[in-house]
């Protein structure tokens, strides 16, 4: 790798060790001897096998569950309802203040997703677990689901989450996430072209080689040690220490190794549920998803929504941009107000816009739960973005890298969010990326810097 | 359930156990027999994380019963090293940063060695046929191609 010294030279620290070395990594050893212990490499004598009965429908008010026929059945040891669960609602943000509580460990009265957990089933063996919660039956009445976001924001849609009272996260700023800055209806008034363009993605799954799950052993004294994959180990451990009322020094979480994870074992799901169940029966818990668990009930990337309309100048810059932002949810919040949040910082882009107006929308829709993965919030949006200034540039005639270079911010250039700009590189990184894959722009780009008073 | 005999040679090692009839030989290894090194990544032989080698074919250890490996020779990516050193293939995938999370690698390198075993001086496309039955979802194929074409050329400079 070639280390370029010459950019930013005045706040650069030379005669540094590590930085720029090949070092080996210190768990590559473990990975190609076979030696790595991932969480289910944990085997405890006597351990129980834990099984979800999880709800068939999108959205239905659960009338009654009977567990007793699965209870009889060989091998069963106990079998949970939410009335098990010390604090069944819970949020994973609530930890930093950003509430309401407003998804279940166990389905209480309702459920909301199909393939919400309702009933968890702790056997001998994971055939007696897998057959025992076949036997569980849940009375469901079915209730009229939406799916689609513009249809959950209409007067009148079903209300997919009490704990919300509207089918959209309530943030202080009311329906939506804003920024505002300069006036964006006379940017577009004063621009040569106007072009609005609408953007969407689909849910997308982690798939992580490993299935996302935890193996518990109790320790005694009421102490429980957890084994698992979580990318979110302090998320999770007090998380479970609120869903559970346990103190967190009851708990002790040993993770550190993921089979693939990608954001997609950073919600809080399975360790909660198996803890409470090794300290109902004490005995050690393993809970694992199935591939097929994982494809389908884990929280994938929320689908999105992004309508963008740009003003520009025949001269390349853009004087005026209003994005409107919609992350589907699903039925409940887990990370998915924090991403459309981080889409209302992102839409303005690394480009210099006097005029922005950007609202994003946090839906629920009857639909899996989408939570964290790899950039959520700002990886559509980018995609949505660099899209439109493609589209941007065709409109004027212009080289779609050249019209990057006119908008790029530079050192001191104010954000729409009121932010001075500092540090950027991304001149630099353009005039690279031309020399790199042999796209030429014209000189005077060439000789642009970041820094507005340098070269 | 009916238990039954089953007897092999693991990485050198006999072994005899009384298993349940239908146990994966996945689940032997790793529930009874305490060899953790193949992973169970879907459990229906898509991924690859389990594969090992049996009378020098690769398997996929999730869907081969563990009865149907009476006097089988075994190997998983555990027993490679031997005294202490370094396999070629474990050598390589080390220095060319082969591996991410870990979790598919001892798949892959068992899939490595049955084509190391079998054609030692492969070419790109022979690798990637090889590896075309394990996922890695760290995106991390292309050091993974490398170390099986630097263990291959480790291995010929050896022998000549």
């Amino acid at each position: 790798m070639e280390l370029r010294k010459n950019y930013f030279a005045d706040v650069r620290k030379d005669g540094l060790h590590e930085i720029g070395q090949p070092r080996p990594r210190s768990d590559s050893p473990g990975h190609v001897t076979g030696k790595t212990a991932f969480f289910a490499d944990r085997n405890f004598p006597g351990m129980l096998h834990l099984k979800m009965v999880r709800s068939p429908h999108h959205h239905a008010r659960i009338r009654s569950i009977d567990t007793s026929e699965a209870e009889k059945h060989p091998g069963v040891v106990k079998v949970l309802t939410a009335k098990d669960v010390p604090h069944n609602l819970y949020t994973i943000l609530i930890l930093i203040q950003i509430g309401p509580e407003d998804e279940t460990v166990l389905a209480d009265g309702k459920v909301r997703w199909r393939g919400e957990a309702v009933v968890a089933v702790l056997a001998e063996t994971e055939r007696a677990a897998q057959e025992a919660a076949a036997k569980v039956k849940v009375d469901y009445e079915v209730l009229p689901a939406v799916f689609d976001m513009e249809e959950a924001l209409k007067p009148g849609a079903p209300i997919v989450n009490e704990y919300h009272g509207q089918n959209y996260y309530l943030y202080d700023s009311g329906a939506c996430r804003k920024v505002r800055f300069g006036d964006v209806e006379a940017g577009f008034a004063q621009a040569d072209h106007v072009l609005e363009q609408s953007y969407q993605s689909s849910p997308i799954e982690h798939a992580p080689t490993e299935t996302t799950g935890c193996v518990v052993a109790p320790e005694g004294n009421d102490r429980f040690t957890c084994h698992t994959n979580t990318q979110a180990m302090f998320f999770t451990l007090d998380n479970t220490s609120i869903i559970l009322q346990m103190p967190g020094s009851k708990l002790h979480f040993v993770g550190g190794t993921v089979g693939g994870g990608f954001g997609g074992k950073v919600d809080v799901i399975v360790e909660p549920i198996a803890i409470l169940g090794a300290k109902l029966t004490g005995r050690p818990v393993c809970f694992v998803y199935s591939r097929e668990e994982e494809m389908q009930i884990s929280s994938p990337r929320a689908a999105e929504k992004v309508v963008i309309k740009d003003g520009i100048m025949m001269d390349g810059r853009i004087v005026a941009r209003k994005v409107t932002g919609y992350t589907d949810a699903g039925a409940y919040s887990r990370h998915s107000p924090y991403g459309a949040q981080k889409g209302a910082g992102h839409y303005p882009g690394p480009y210099t816009i006097p005029n922005v107006w950007i609202d994003t929308y946090c839906v629920y829709t009857n639909r899996t739960p989408s939570s964290a993965m790899r950039g959520f919030g700002v990886t559509i949006g980018d995609f949505a973005l660099e899209v439109q200034m493609d589209k941007l540039a065709r409109l004027i005639g212009m080289d779609p890298l050249e019209f990057r270079f006119i908008n790029a911010y530079r050192d001191g250039d104010m954000k729409a969010h009121r932010q001075p700009t500092e540090g950027a590189a991304l001149i630099e990184c353009m005039q690279e990326a031309s020399r790199a894959a042999n796209w030429p722009v014209a000189e005077k780009y060439m000789a642009m810097s970041s820094y507005k008073n340098g070269a | 359930m009916a238990k039954v005999p089953v007897q092999f040679t693991l990485n050198g090692s006999e072994k005899a156990e009384f298993i349940d009839s239908g146990t994966t030989l996945l689940n032997a290894l790793r529930d009874k027999i305490g060899d953790t090194s193949p992973k169970g990544g879907c459990h229906q032989g898509t991924c690859g994380a389990c594969s090992v080698i049996i009378d020098g074919e690769l398997r996929l250890s999730c869907l081969t019963l563990a009865e149907t490996c009476n006097g089988a020779m075994i190997t998983t990516t555990s027993g490679l090293a031997e005294g202490g050193v370094l396999h070629p293939l474990q050598r390589a995938f080390l220095d060319t940063f082969a591996t991410q999370c870990g979790f598919c690698t001892p798949g892959m390198i068992m899939a490595a060695k049955v084509l190391l075993d079998h054609t030692p001086n492969p070419s790109r496309e022979d690798v990637v046929e090889a590896l075309s039955g394990n996922i890695c979802r760290c995106t991390g194929y292309e050091p993974i191609i490398q170390a099986v074409l630097a263990a291959a050329r480790a291995n010929s400079q050896n022998a000549a």
